[in-house]
């Protein structure tokens, strides 16, 4: 059930009359529907694998092919979608999932495709575009949030650019951990402190030095609401049951080696740790997470890292995230969105590694309003060009869908601090295959 | 306080030898013996202009000329100068990375005459001109913070900061690389010769190493995948021209061919590098030349294939990035492939504006082309005669580092305040317009620089011995660090202003370090009324006195002794934009 804002005060105004046993029913309703209204904060978390996964030994596999490498397809819960064999535990969430097998990004530089891939902008240097975490925590942004509503974990994303620092992200350790929250100091001190500071800060701010000394101010702001938060308690992952730290591949202190690794290999459990970290932080009303996995400039011994090490780690962890949203009613409003930099080289090199490559490859997306159970697009049969039947879908195509799956006008227009207007997503044609 | 300062001086003075020993391979030589060999080295080898014996003040004249029309040709008028002592807090930021403790502030608004400035500059630099010992050890001490730090900020763009994880699988050793380039700061090594060393660098990587050359370390961690990384580093560090993306294809929007790319990449192509470990840590890497037969198979004409969009393999040989072409032998006894090549980089005439740009925009916040190293044709430049004239005049007279900061420092653009007026408000480079320099645009300090200002303020920077602090700075400096993990090294720092800076400044250690040191310990001990020791403060970190607002928040302020008070005092100035920005 759902309550609008003028249903919701009319409760607050009849409350004063009720009695005691009523009163602390409506408490109770109160509390559940607060709960519903967190449920309806829309969100995206998104998993950013840093340094460009290559997709076709992950998401659109060439079997038999001299560019297929060595790993096999497996069947999904999406009827006749299939995937790496290495991905099991994702191919159980493949129904709530959709693999965009058409992305065609030309950007196979690093820092130039990381870029483009977070902003839906190839890079400029007179103008820094705001990212996906700066856009949707400008649109959702939720008014009683005290943490910062674009939090990044264990990496640094991309930046507010013109939409300015109170969008920037609020990059945390792949743990979840948060340094120097505490000043340990009595309140009546830290005020005094604050005045003091406030006094520089403020007079600083107003002496015609531009915006930066500004939007100094207003960080120091809110930091200090940051310290004194009790929603800071969303970073702490230890109050989490035993199974749902084990569904996400954390293991119980003291087990040490995770069982099921190649070679009783000890099982990386920090990509897991930070999509927990990103579930409770959607949870709490933070509108915008990113996740970021590295390791994947596999331009030697592509399949040996992926099969021991990275897949199984992906694996665990996307899988608990999206079926956990699923489960708590939640991933209707939130968007998983998982990409890199770019694609790597169908062409298998000498090393048996592959190399960058922005031509044709996968990102996958689940949950947002986005629809799953389905590959959109594809590419030619060895994996060298989006096949002749496709659109090619470019970063911006693909950041226009995720907004409008959350209920954002891609209308929306913003003014770049030297008053150029904007178009949200860079006026990207949403996937119309997501929408069916 | 004055005795105090004296004091660190000779320590400081004292430990310089040994400092020395530890960073450089050239060991005992004390500063001041290096400086005066090289000061004669110098003048020996400066030719004078080919256009006449300019003189630093006219080619500064000529800086100030080109500025002014800029101003005239946009309608902007400047920002009136900069206070005495606002030029002096920028000054020792940009060159030596920290800020003047209040001793130092006070001898420099102190001195008189017209070349105030110009003495305040060369003494950064190392340069006396008076007989005076007391003099010439400051002028060493000096001189050793400024091989530091240009020794920091060249090691940060060459090799990247220390990541946040220690690995030790690292084929860079960073400590070998501030050796290198602290010992040539140090030496005013002229910068053609520096990059010539670095470009043809042989030798191993780390301090101690047989064979240790540490120049080795910039091509170190760049060779693999065929040295694609190296080639497009120093196309882009040394000469402003951005070839990355013409290793895959034609650049779609400059002039730039992927033949090219390949062309200069030819010229790494006999480099060899072995990795000497110690189980999985890499103790040193030896970097050096072997024969390279050439993917034909053919040594005498050692050529390399690459691979059009389309498939097609094409064939390059070593052909630097004007044309020239070289003997396309692999044999390293017939041609030494990268030593040809750090010649030819040298005398391209990007060479030195591209040293220059990076060296504008270090000091005054914009080069004059954004980024700084990327000067290729379809990126326009904001002041294209002095661009030109600035690189023409630092490679005329012998790439003379120490000059090219004087040309800057001292120029009119340097000295105006950070504060903009109606004249000159939409001069903002932030908004994406060309900068036109009519005021000193802020910037906050880098992490390195509010260290080194903490250690400096507090008096804490003789502590331990240099390889402690060195070490602690390292560690410190880590948490910072976030690394992509790709082959371009990318990364990125949290220290850029966001909750994650101000949480470190409120309440991390180096603050409490700092709030309780024996400095602040002293202060609130030693006579003096509370609003000097306020005052004090205020002068150390924003190189003025408090306003009477500021200063009866204080003097006001509740607090069981006023030990707590001073310390609530020195936490508001650590944490204010006006502390954290260069302006």
């Amino acid at each position: 059930m759902s309550m609008n804002r003028r249903h919701f005060m009319s409760h607050m105004a009849a409350s004063a009359a009720m009695t005691a046993p009523v009163a602390a029913s409506f408490t109770n309703l109160l509390q559940a529907n607060a709960k519903d209204m967190q449920k309806r904060q829309k969100a995206c978390i998104m998993l950013f694998m840093n340094a460009g996964p290559p997709t076709i030994d992950i998401w659109d596999l060439k079997p038999g092919q001299p560019t297929g490498g060595p790993f096999q397809e497996i069947e999904t819960s999406a009827p006749g979608v299939k995937i790496s064999e290495h991905m099991p535990l994702m191919a159980k969430q493949m129904h709530h999932t959709a693999i965009v097998r058409s992305m065609s990004t030309r950007e196979a530089d690093h820092n130039r495709g990381r870029y483009y891939m977070h902003t839906g902008y190839v890079p400029n240097p007179s103008i820094e575009h705001p990212s996906y975490g700066a856009v949707i925590a400008k649109e959702l942004g939720n008014p009683n949030l005290e943490i910062p509503p674009f939090v990044a974990i264990g990496g640094a994303s991309y930046g507010p650019g013109f939409l300015g620092m109170s969008y920037a992200p609020f990059v945390v350790d792949s743990n979840g951990d948060v340094r120097n929250l505490n000043m340990n100091m009595e309140a009546p001190r830290l005020a005094q402190r604050l005045g003091m500071l406030a006094e520089i800060e403020g007079g600083f701010a107003a002496s015609a030095r531009g915006e930066a000394p500004i939007e100094h101010k207003k960080v120091i702001d809110r930091t200090v609401t940051l310290m004194t938060s009790d929603q800071m308690k969303a970073f702490k992952i230890d109050d989490e049951p035993a199974n749902v730290k084990e569904r996400y591949g954390i293991a119980a202190p003291g087990a040490g080696m995770a069982a099921g690794g190649q070679g009783g290999m000890r099982r990386n459990t920090t990509f897991g740790r930070s999509c927990l970290v990103a579930r409770r932080l959607v949870e709490r009303g933070v509108p915008f997470v990113e996740v970021d996995m590295g390791g994947w400039d596999l331009h030697q011994t592509t399949h040996d890292t992926l099969k021991n090490n990275l897949l199984p780690t992906l694996d665990q962890g996307m899988s608990a995230l999206i079926e956990d949203l699923a489960q708590r009613g939640m991933l209707e409003d939130t968007a998983v969105v998982w990409m890199g930099d770019f694609g790597r080289t169908p062409r298998i090199n000498a090393r048996a590694g592959r190399d960058h490559w922005a031509r044709c490859w996968s990102t996958v997306v689940a949950g947002g309003g986005l629809k799953g159970g389905q590959a959109v697009g594809a590419t030619n049969e060895d994996g060298t060009a989006v096949a002749d039947s496709c659109d090619p879908i470019k970063s911006e195509d693909l950041m226009a869908s995720v907004l409008k799956g959350l209920g954002v006008s891609l209308e929306t227009t913003y003014t770049s601090k030297n008053n150029r207007p904007m178009k949200i997503a860079n006026s990207g044609k949403v996937i119309k295959e997501l929408f069916a | 306080m004055t005795k105090w300062f004296q004091l660190i001086c000779c320590t400081l003075v004292g430990t310089s030898a040994c400092a020395l020993a530890l960073w450089q391979p050239v060991a005992s030589s004390t500063a001041a013996e290096l400086a005066a060999a090289d000061a004669a080295a110098t003048a020996r080898e400066l030719p004078r202009s080919a256009s006449g014996n300019v003189t630093d003040d006219d080619l500064i004249k000529f800086i100030n000329e080109q500025i002014r029309k800029g101003w005239a040709d946009t309608g902007i008028g400047p920002s009136p100068a900069a206070t005495d002592a606002e030029w002096c807090r920028r000054l020792y930021l940009d060159m030596i990375g920290r800020l003047p403790t209040v001793e130092e502030l006070n001898l420099y608004l102190a001195s008189g005459g017209p070349d105030k400035r110009k003495r305040m500059v060369s003494l950064l630099m190392g340069e006396v001109s008076s007989s005076n010992p007391k003099d010439s050890a400051r002028a060493d001490k000096y001189l050793e913070e400024f091989a530091r730090h240009w020794a920091s900020k060249y090691s940060i763009l060459f090799v990247g900061r220390p990541p946040a994880q220690r690995q030790n699988r690292e084929l860079v050793n960073r400590d070998g690389m501030q050796a290198y380039l602290r010992g040539s700061f140090l030496r005013n090594k002229p910068w053609d010769k520096m990059v010539e060393e670095i470009v043809s660098a042989t030798g191993t990587t780390s301090p101690g190493s047989p064979e240790f050359n540490g120049a080795t370390n910039f091509l170190v961690n760049k060779l693999a995948e065929n040295a694609t990384e190296a080639t497009a580093k120093t196309a882009k560090y040394f000469l402003g021209i951005q070839v990355q993306c013409t290793q895959c294809h034609n650049h779609p929007f400059n002039d730039w061919k992927q033949d090219q790319f390949w062309g200069l990449n030819a010229f790494f192509r006999q480099t060899k590098s072995v990795q000497n470990r110690n189980g999985q840590n890499v103790e040193y890497v030896t970097l050096g030349n072997e024969d390279f037969n050439g993917e034909g198979s053919n040594p005498k004409e050692a050529e390399i294939y690459f691979e059009l969009r389309n498939g097609e393999l094409r064939v390059a040989y070593p052909t630097f990035v004007d044309g020239t072409k070289i003997n396309s032998s692999g044999y390293v006894n017939e041609v030494d492939r990268r030593a040809e090549l750090a010649k030819l980089v040298v005398k391209h005439e990007n060479f030195g504006k591209a040293f220059m740009n990076r060296m504008w925009g270090h000091f005054l916040g914009y080069g004059f082309t954004k980024p700084v190293d990327d000067m290729g044709p379809h990126n326009p430049v904001s002041h294209p005669e002095l661009l030109d004239r600035l690189g023409q005049e630092f490679a005329a007279r012998g790439h003379n580092v120490r000059e090219a900061i004087k040309w800057i420092t001292l120029s009119e653009a340097y000295s105006l305040s950070s504060r903009s007026t109606p004249r000159n408000k939409k001069d903002d480079p932030s908004l994406g317009e060309k900068p036109m320099f009519s005021h000193f645009y802020i910037r906050q300090m880098q992490a390195e620089e509010l260290y080194e200002s903490l250690l400096a303020a507090t008096r804490a920077d003789q502590e331990g011995t240099p390889e402690e602090r060195a070490a602690k700075k390292a560690m410190w400096l880590s948490q910072f660090t976030v690394t992509f993990g790709n082959d371009e090294g990318d990364e990125a720092t949290t220290f850029d202003g966001t909750i994650p800076q101000v949480l470190m400044l409120m309440n991390g250690d180096l603050t409490k370090t700092a709030l309780t040191s024996a400095f602040m310990q002293q202060l609130s001990a030693s006579n003096g009324s509370l609003k000097d020791k306020v005052d004090y403060l205020y002068m150390a970190t924003l190189a003025r006195k408090p306003s009477s607002r500021e200063a009866a928040l204080a003097l006001n302020a509740k607090g069981a002794n006023p030990q707590d008070v001073l310390q609530d005092v020195f936490w508001a100035l650590l944490n204010s934009n006006e502390f954290i920005f260069n302006h």
